[in-house]
């Protein structure tokens, strides 16, 4: 059975069965979100937007939609994925289940928990009517697919005049109980007027078989709060993510989304900001680091709606054996959006002849009084520098590592969490093959 | 050297009343609307086609038939009704006029500030020229070089017939049939266009540009053009004119095809002022065209384009660089105005070792026009050392117009280099302010801004047609500001 029909086939269990309340707004949402996905399916090469990214590798295998959760993982297992030196909440689903053990959750200050209890306690209504699936709507059959199957996934409601004072971990973990596994985790984000909050996510696969893990996150920004959202995907081989992730900002808010993709067979990024007010800074980094087969495509979309905006853009790709990379990054400038500062820079690096990368560095704008620029470079390392420092004693590999790390040291740098800085770095070192502390 | 003696003259003078005649009401030769293999068939046999080409175009209307049109493009538009086209007219005698006291005052302003001669006027908006010795020598001299120097350069309807051998080796191997909806239609329908060949080592003494200001016939809806350049010639071509074309064919789709054997160069310019259009946006030519180039071993093309007209803009002209060492180059300016709109740009595919692409793209956006450059830079795996730089910049006048830039870059090889840039901005009030302080008022001051930032692209025209395009971007923008 094609996996488009067995998504469809098993809606109708899936709302029934999950003890879910058919009453509700949610249920509408849901349905109505079916339908949608029903009509469109999975994106194809023939989709502008999916021109060089495939999803058919992944969709032909058999995947398992509603995994048992294995109960047997205990913390030695994760502890590797976790950022245990520092003082955090963490969220922690293993197969899409909430572990409440493992996790270190918090309705003091903020709401740090789960969807599906914000989904059916009454206390929650009004927020999850007010922001639930209302910016992950437009035409994105794989976000209305999540939907459709929304479930579990993080709740964070952080209250006006709030500054949270500990990180908050989002842990995703697929444990192989079933040969191949689709997973649809769903995040909520809200952030009160003048709040800060800093949220770290990460996708992992225990095991080694196949996932494909579909992520929707949605996150709203009030007036003059602070978020730094840090994605790590440094995934097996086997694991694809599709990570969908849209943020509606309000004036003089800023929102930073990090992405950083190191490891798994096909990672696709759909990052999309809205802008609902002036003087809204949003800042998109991105760095990925990837060998053998593997594929990151990375989508962005910054909608200038309103007059007085920012928005710096800078993503970092180094490629090497028979990877691919995919930059589409587009910024929109409405014709009222004047006084719009918008900067793209997206540079890549190929290492060897196999690799691809194929970027489109799109810019559409309606508005005249605007200073918008894009660069896009492709190049590779210059020569002389790698001799110099081989003369100097550095061994080759080493002498490679050292150049590649600086050119993306300037996405490192932004980093905001020092331990976090601390441990991309080392992720860095660590997919360039080399034992280098970088901190020189 | 053959002098031109007044007998000559004389004997021109007759011939051309001739050609003219006094039977003004020949019946205009149009075929019913409607497009079917009939009527493909019928072109073939009017234009007296050996049955290759016959076959050939036939073909090309079943591949046609298949296709749907293509919408991917930011443009928005009455799409037009293909069976509601005549495809086929014979060049209708214009009405003939007296003096320039009968022409349009309109177009004569336009004239005078292009800075277009009398007899050129005159000739442009079809009155009787005097004939000029000077020009009708110029033209016969032209031809008799070009004979001398073994250049072929004749209406490609002719060229069917006369150099069968070679239309049949190169016709549709760079713009194939099957290539997109236009092309196909162009394929089965063409009615004419130009061809040139240039043999081996010879270096085409003069711009074809100059050749067309004083021979050019009328240009068809459907135009075809083949340009070969054997290995080691040179050759720079120039189509369009900076005079505004009225045409009463809405639809032109155009193919241009160019092949540059080892060594060879070749400069096709293009400028383009077709109707764009009242101020409403009502009316216009819808532009459609398909332009490639193929480059062999150290050979380089080069593409440069002033476009200023047409209401719906279409074309991507493009380089193959399959030789080791070839190299293309793309200058293009476009200038949208009222409700214009241009989707405009190139693709550089890079095939060869060490094959180098420049492009530069300026957009100027005025009125409630919108400006799109879509490119495509493609390094091929095998293409060591491939090296592209791409500028795309724009200027926005007015807050009603849209520019947008959709650059595809893919790079399959690790010795590629490839820069993109692209900025947006406006025209600052300081500039503005700084020139009328200085005694240049606000429309002129514009004019000479605008120029400044196209300069790099009107630099690489000829001569004599830098000068015309510098004045067709002032009209073009003429009562944008306000």
């Amino acid at each position: 059975m094609e996996l488009k029909e067995k998504l469809v086939s098993s809606f109708l269990a899936f709302e029934n069965k999950g003890g879910l309340d058919l009453d509700s707004n949610v249920h509408s949402i849901r349905s109505k979100a079916m339908q949608n996905f029903e009509k469109e399916g999975f994106p194809t090469k023939k989709d502008e937007e999916w021109k060089y990214t495939s999803l058919r590798s992944i969709l032909k295998k058999d995947l398992g939609l509603f995994p048992s959760t294995d109960k047997s993982i205990g913390f030695k297992d994760i502890k590797e994925y976790l950022m245990n030196d520092i003082e955090s909440y963490t969220l922690i689903f293993i197969d899409g289940v909430f572990n409440s053990f493992l996790s270190d959750t918090t309705h003091d200050d903020c709401d740090v928990c789960v969807l599906s209890s914000a989904l059916s306690r009454p206390k929650y209504k009004m927020i999850v009517d007010n922001y639930f699936n209302t910016i992950a709507k437009d035409n994105n059959s794989l976000a209305d697919l999540n939907t459709a199957f929304t479930k579990e996934g993080a709740f964070i409601n952080i209250p006006k005049n709030t500054i949270v004072q500990k990180p908050i971990q989002i842990l995703n973990f697929s444990t192989g109980n079933e040969s191949n596994v689709m997973l649809q985790p769903r995040n909520l984000v809200i952030v009160g007027e003048n709040s800060h909050v800093q949220i770290i996510e990460r996708h992992q696969n225990l095991s080694k078989n196949t996932t494909l893990t579909n992520s929707v996150t949605e996150i709203f920004v009030h007036k003059r709060a602070i978020v730094d959202f840090y994605k790590i995907q440094d995934d097996t081989k086997n694991s694809s993510l599709i990570d969908s992730t849209f943020v509606s900002q309000k004036q003089q808010s800023v929102a930073s989304v990090h992405t950083y993709s190191f490891g798994g067979k096909i990672i696709r990024n759909n990052l999309e900001f809205y802008h609902e007010g002036e003087h809204i800074t949003s800042n998109l980094n991105g760095i990925s680091i990837l060998n053998e087969k593997q594929h990151v495509d990375n989508h962005t979309l910054v909608n200038h709606k309103y007059p007085n905006c920012e928005s710096h853009e800078l993503y970092k790709g180094i490629y090497d054996d028979k990877s691919t990379g995919v930059f589409n990054g587009k910024v929109m400038v409405q014709q009222e959006a004047q006084k719009t500062n918008a900067f793209q820079q997206n540079n890549n690096i190929l290492i060897s002849d196999g690799a691809t990368i194929n970027a489109k560095p799109q810019l559409e704008i309606f508005a005249d009084d605007v200073k918008c620029s894009h660069g896009c470079t492709i190049g590779q390392l210059d020569e002389s520098a790698l001799f110099y420092m081989q003369t100097r004693g550095i061994p080759k590999k080493e002498a490679k590592a050292l150049l590649l790390f600086a050119f993306g040291n300037d996405v490192v740098e932004k980093i905001k969490i020092p331990k976090l800085k601390s441990k991309i770095t080392k992720l860095i070192a660590q997919n360039l093959g080399v034992e280098l502390g970088f901190d020189l | 050297m053959n002098k031109f003696t007044e007998d000559d003259l004389k004997k021109e003078l007759e011939t051309k009343e001739y050609e003219y005649g006094f039977y003004t009401d020949i019946e205009a030769d149009k075929f019913p609307v409607g497009l079917n293999e009939e009527v493909v068939i019928a072109i073939s046999k009017k234009k007296n086609e050996p049955e290759w080409m016959t076959e050939w175009r036939l073909n090309a209307f079943k591949v046609w038939k298949e296709m749907t049109e293509p919408d991917w493009a930011n443009v928005n538009y009455e799409k037009p009704n293909f069976q509601d086209i005549s495809y086929y007219s014979a060049p209708v005698q214009k009405p003939k006029l007296d003096s320039l006291d009968q022409v349009d005052p309109e177009l004569l302003k336009t004239f005078e500030k292009l800075g277009i001669s009398i007899d050129e006027q005159k000739r442009l908006s079809n009155v009787a020229v005097d004939i000029v010795v000077d020009s009708v020598s110029v033209a016969t001299t032209f031809k008799k070089t070009l004979n001398e120097k073994g250049i072929i350069f004749m209406p490609i309807s002719e060229a069917i017939q006369e150099h069968p051998e070679l239309v049949k080796k190169y016709l549709g191997t760079i713009v194939p049939t099957t290539d997109n909806f236009y092309a196909a239609l162009n394929s089965a329908v063409f009615s004419d266009g130009s061809f040139c060949y240039i043999p081996k080592g010879v270096t085409c003494p003069m711009e074809l540009s100059t050749y067309f200001r004083i021979n050019e016939g009328g240009t068809g809806q459907f135009e075809r053009t083949l340009v070969i350049a054997d290995k080691g010639s040179y050759v720079s071509y120039l189509e369009g004119c900076t005079a505004p074309a009225r045409d009463e064919n809405q639809l032109h789709a155009a193919v241009v095809e160019l092949i540059a054997l080892d060594d060879a160069e070749i400069k096709y310019s293009t400028v383009q002022n077709w109707f764009p259009g009242d101020a409403e946006g009502k009316g216009g030519v819808y532009n459609f065209v398909t332009k490639r180039g193929l480059c062999e071993k150290n050979a380089k093309i080069s593409w440069t384009q002033v476009e200023t007209g047409s209401a719906v803009t279409w074309k991507y002209p493009s380089c193959i660089l399959k030789g080791d060492n070839s190299v293309g180059e793309f200058y293009s300016i476009a200038v949208t105005n009222h409700f214009q709109q241009a989707d405009t740009g190139t693709k550089m595919i890079h095939l060869g070792k060490n094959t180098k692409s420049t492009i530069i793209s300026k957009g100027v956006s005025a009125g409630k026009s919108q400006n799109s450059y879509r490119g495509l830079v493609h390094i091929g795996a095998r293409a060591e050392n491939a090296r592209n730089f791409s500028q795309c910049d724009s200027l926005l006048m007015g807050n009603q117009c849209g520019a947008h830039t959709f650059p595809y870059i893919e790079a399959k090889n690790k010795t590629a280099q490839i820069e993109h840039e692209a900025t947006t901005s406006k025209i600052g009030e300081d500039q503005l302010f700084y020139c009328n302080q200085r005694g240049i008022d606000t429309e002129k001051a514009i004019a000479l801004i605008v120029n400044g930032f196209s300069k790099e692209v009107l630099n690489k025209l000829p001569m004599e047609f830098a000068v015309e395009a510098q004045k067709l971007l002032e009209i073009s923008l003429e009562g944008s500001v306000g």
